[in-house]
């Protein structure tokens, strides 16, 4: 048991007068209890307007991705005491409008996915009685790709996303290559058509925060640069 | 009177104008039920989803070990072993009609998801990989476990629930996110629509529709220990019996075996069916000594009372309430190639390397086998019997056909919301197809739901939210849990009278209308509280032991006099209990022993 201080970054639009604020709270805090687990805390026995998305509260649905002391990360994963610091700040995640506290729009997120026509797209039928083969090499290449959770942990650091709205982002250049990708697909074009456009591809200048900051431990920057190549092969050929 | 008057549906007492929409289909839930079903009308209907969580972070993502299918890719495999098997894991309670549908189904509906993208895992010869699960056995019963379980590593459930809100994508589905189901609008015994809150903006919506499907979950959260996301609050359950609809055999609550101490966060039943073995404080596996045959791989209510008599019996682990599975012989590899979800989070939530040490879980409440009466096309039972709410669809955790009777098999779950999610939207096509008009809303339609806000929302009473909450969560796990008896369960059943008395009590802090969780976990309260009862009350009077009830002051299973289903109502105040029949087609009811 310690005792840390939550700075908490808030902003109620009901309450527009009063703008974006740091509010401290005070948490005992036992071993073992993750950060979320202190937000409840502090919701439940302190202040019942503190506002924030959790569900599985397993590092697996994707709401609670939040920042940190500075650093984007799912908040129902993270163990409060092996941050190692007394005061822990945590922070709506960053470039992303600010809906209340520390839940932020979705919108680019979703708009992101969109424009990358994320569903398999096969030209043949598949068969009617059984599935579509795919040998466990192919299946392999998938791996550290169809994980993505949506949380916009990787969206939310990059910079380019924070310089422009509309980008697809990470999470959708990461899912736009998980088809790419994937033996079964022959919608390349599709998939990369809204890539090569100034929301697009080029707008990453692998600066690698997305690789850093997502929790799952994907490499988008590496899905970005694969892509990367695919369109310039398919300039030059 | 049918009236399509365009103008008359927005006579909404109390709903502003533009705060009125209508498609011609409604489903609330983005789980993989409503998913599902959402995909399979999307192509013909204007549908719409609506879903208190986005819809990726339903809770159907969190599933790990698998899907059951009998497609014999490993091994020899039929229809008629998976229908055995789930028979009796249901300990007969199951209607056989609806599992016999279940498992012929089966096949079609997960290869349907690898056309869809699904990335299985594979066999070296490229086809669905396949693995072991408790319950599910070769040769009706009288071989080994058998390889029925399709998988994708142990992110099953994620996979799947991201490809079909990949396939609603492509299909343009419409979602209303984060809009909250507030009631039902259910007259004369017809869905007309149903009455919704904006979570983000705030403010009170109408739908109306032609179908309403309810694919609401599970609802873990009423109990302390859980496998279940803050989400699974069991909202449809007494949303449904609110419109005057009874409850189907809600006693009956599983308890999974293995969920992470104290967190009660899931450890898939996958790791034993990879092999991984469950010891006590002495370091023994007492599974030899309930089920000789087939050990880890039995059936959960069997395994997880099992470990619970270890723990009260003083052979937990130091005395204290836990066990341990114990998977380190499986080696690296195979643990982070097939399981690698479990290392992480028993690295993340206990500072455990199940690759070095064995991991401590005890028992943790799971999955509801009971739930809104449906026929076997998803249609809502006014009566739980016969007769039909027209236009009003339910399926998944919250639907209860019954598939699973007393005792669900592991992987039959993701397969039945997937399955009667798919059948629901079938059957709500062709419903579409002779339904013309769409009913007309009453002006009163929103009444109930904008007071249920307003009191909320001005709600400030003495009582806390979470000490009412985490009050009834704690009696629950302790006297309505794995095992039960008459004195246990009507303790509880005052509990829940006098936390309903003091819930009238309580105060919401937050006033604001946008994203207002203070005001969203009140209400989803209101609800558990509700249904809670109704689990105790049927508990209670179901005097036999049977699939996951175990009554310690009945511990007999009752064929005579309850081979049958409950159905519980709430009238004036008071629950009522009716009964129907078993559908028993080809397997007599028989001791069930593993
Ligand atoms: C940790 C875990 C692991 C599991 N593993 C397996 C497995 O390996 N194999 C298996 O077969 N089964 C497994 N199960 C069970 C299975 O996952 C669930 O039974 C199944 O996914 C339920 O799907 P569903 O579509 O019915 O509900 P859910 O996926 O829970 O979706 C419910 C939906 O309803 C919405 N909702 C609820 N109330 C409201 C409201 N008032 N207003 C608006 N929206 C609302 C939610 O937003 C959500 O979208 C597991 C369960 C858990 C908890
Ligand atoms: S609550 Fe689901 S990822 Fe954190």
């Amino acid at each position: 048991m310690k005792k840390l201080t939550f700075k908490i970054n808030r902003y109620n639009p009901d309450d527009e007068r009063r703008g974006h604020f740091m509010q401290e709270y005070e948490v005992e805090v036992p071993s073992g209890h993750t950060v979320l687990d202190c937000l409840n805390d502090i919701k439940w026995n302190q202040d019942g307007t503190l506002t924030f998305r959790r569900s599985c509260r397993s590092g697996i649905c994707g709401s609670c991705a939040m920042t940190v002391n500075g650093v984007n990360m799912l908040a129902c994963e993270t163990q409060a005491l092996a941050l190692g610091t007394d005061t822990i700040t945590v922070e709506p995640l960053r470039g992303c409008e600010v809906l209340k506290d520390l839940v932020v729009s979705l919108e680019p997120l979703v708009n992101g996915l969109y424009a990358v026509k994320p569903y398999l797209i096969a030209d043949a039928p598949p068969p009617t009685d059984q599935e579509r083969f795919q040998s466990v090499e192919e299946r392999d290449k998938l791996d550290g790709l169809y994980e993505c959770i949506l949380c916009g942990a990787c969206t939310s650091s990059c910079p380019s996303f924070w310089a422009d709205k509309e980008y697809i982002g990470p999470h959708g250049l990461l899912k736009a290559y998980r088809f790419i990708a994937d033996s079964r697909d022959t919608g390349e074009q599709e998939h990369m058509e809204a890539l090569d456009d100034k929301h697009g591809l080029w707008r990453c200048h692998s600066i690698f925060n997305c690789v850093e900051a997502c929790p799952k431990d994907l490499n988008p920057t590496r899905a970005i640069v694969e892509l990367k190549k695919k369109l310039v092969k398919g300039k030059v050929g | 009177m049918v009236n399509n008057n365009p103008e008359s549906i927005h006579d909404v007492k109390g709903v502003p104008i533009h705060s009125v929409h209508q498609h011609d289909v409604v489903i609330v839930g983005a789980g993989l039920a409503g998913l599902r079903a959402a995909v399979e009308v999307a192509g013909d209907h204007d549908t719409a989803v609506i879903t208190k969580v986005f819809p990726t972070r339903s809770h159907s993502g969190a599933a790990q070990g698998g899907i059951a299918a009998s497609l014999a890719n490993e091994e020899e495999d039929h229809w008629e072993w998976h229908m055995f098997d789930t028979v009796k894991g249901s300990d007969y309670l199951g209607d056989q009609d609806s599992i016999e549908i279940l498992v012929r189904e089966a096949p079609v509906v997960v290869r349907e998801f690898e056309h869809y993208g699904v990335p299985y895992s594979r066999t070296s010869e490229g086809r669905i990989a396949q693995r072991k699960f408790g319950g599910h056995t070769k040769d009706f019963g009288r071989g080994g476990p058998v390889l029925r379980a399709c998988y994708a590593a142990d992110r099953t459930g994620h996979v799947l629930l991201h490809t079909l809100y990949e396939q609603c994508i492509k299909h343009k589905v419409r979602f209303y996110s984060e809009y909250y189901a507030l009631s039902l609008i259910i007259e004369d015994d017809i869905c007309r629509g149903l009455v919704a809150w904006d979570m983000i903006n705030g403010g009170v919506h109408v739908i109306r529709a032609k179908a309403v499907l309810f694919g609401t979950g599970g609802y873990g959260r009423v109990f302390k220990i859980t496998s279940n996301a803050f989400a699974n609050t069991g909202d449809g359950l007494s949303l449904t019996m609110r419109a005057g609809i009874p409850l189907e055999d809600l006693e009956f609550v599983q308890f999974h075996p293995t969920g992470l101490y104290k967190q009660g966060i899931l450890v898939t039943e996958g790791a034993r069916g990879e092999g991984g073995y469950l010891l006590n404080g002495k370091g023994e596996r007492f599974m030899e000594k309930y089920a000789p045959e087939k050990m880890e791989l039995a059936p959960r209510d069997l395994v997880s009372r099992s470990i619970q008599t270890e723990i009260n019996e003083g052979r937990g682990i130091n005395g204290e309430d836990y066990v341990h599975i114990d998977i380190r012989h499986l080696g690296r590899e195979n643990i982070l190639k097939k399981l690698p979800q479990i290392h992480e989070l028993a690295l993340k939530f206990l500072h455990v390397d199940c690759i070095e040490e064995p991991i401590p879980i005890q028992p943790t409440a799971h999955y509801s086998m009971g739930g809104i009466p449906v026929d076997k096309y998803g249609r809502v039972l006014a009566d739980g019997k016969e007769k039909l709410v027209k236009g009003f669809y339910a399926a998944g955790e919250c639907a209860c056909v019954s598939v699973h009777g007393a005792n669900r098999l592991g992987t039959n779950s993701l397969l039945e919301a997937s399955l009667f999610g798919r059948r629901a939207g079938m059957a709500m096509d062709e419903f579409l197809h002779d339904t013309e008009d769409f009913a007309p809303i009453p002006p009163e339609a929103a009444q109930a739901a904008l007071k249920e806000v307003d009191t909320m929302l001005s709600a400030d009473g003495d009582e806390k939210l979470v000490d009412i909450r985490t009050e009834m969560q704690e009696k629950m796990m302790q006297k309505c849990g794995i095992f039960r008896d008459a004195g246990s369960l009507r303790e509880v059943l005052d509990d829940i009278h006098s936390l309903q008395d003091r819930f009238s009590r309580i105060k919401v802090s937050d006033r604001s209308k946008t994203f207002n969780f203070d005001l969203i976990e009140a209400i989803e309260l209101g609800h558990m509280l509700e249904f809670a009862e109704i689990i105790v009350a049927a508990a209670l009077n179901r005097e036999e032991s049977r699939g996951a009830h175990s009554r310690t002051d009945f511990p007999e299973r009752d064929d005579k006099n309850w081979l049958k289903h409950t159905l519980a109502w709430k009238k004036d105040g008071k629950i009522e209990f009716d009964y129907k029949p078993v559908t028993i087609t080809r397997f007599q009811p028989k001791e069930r022993k593993y």
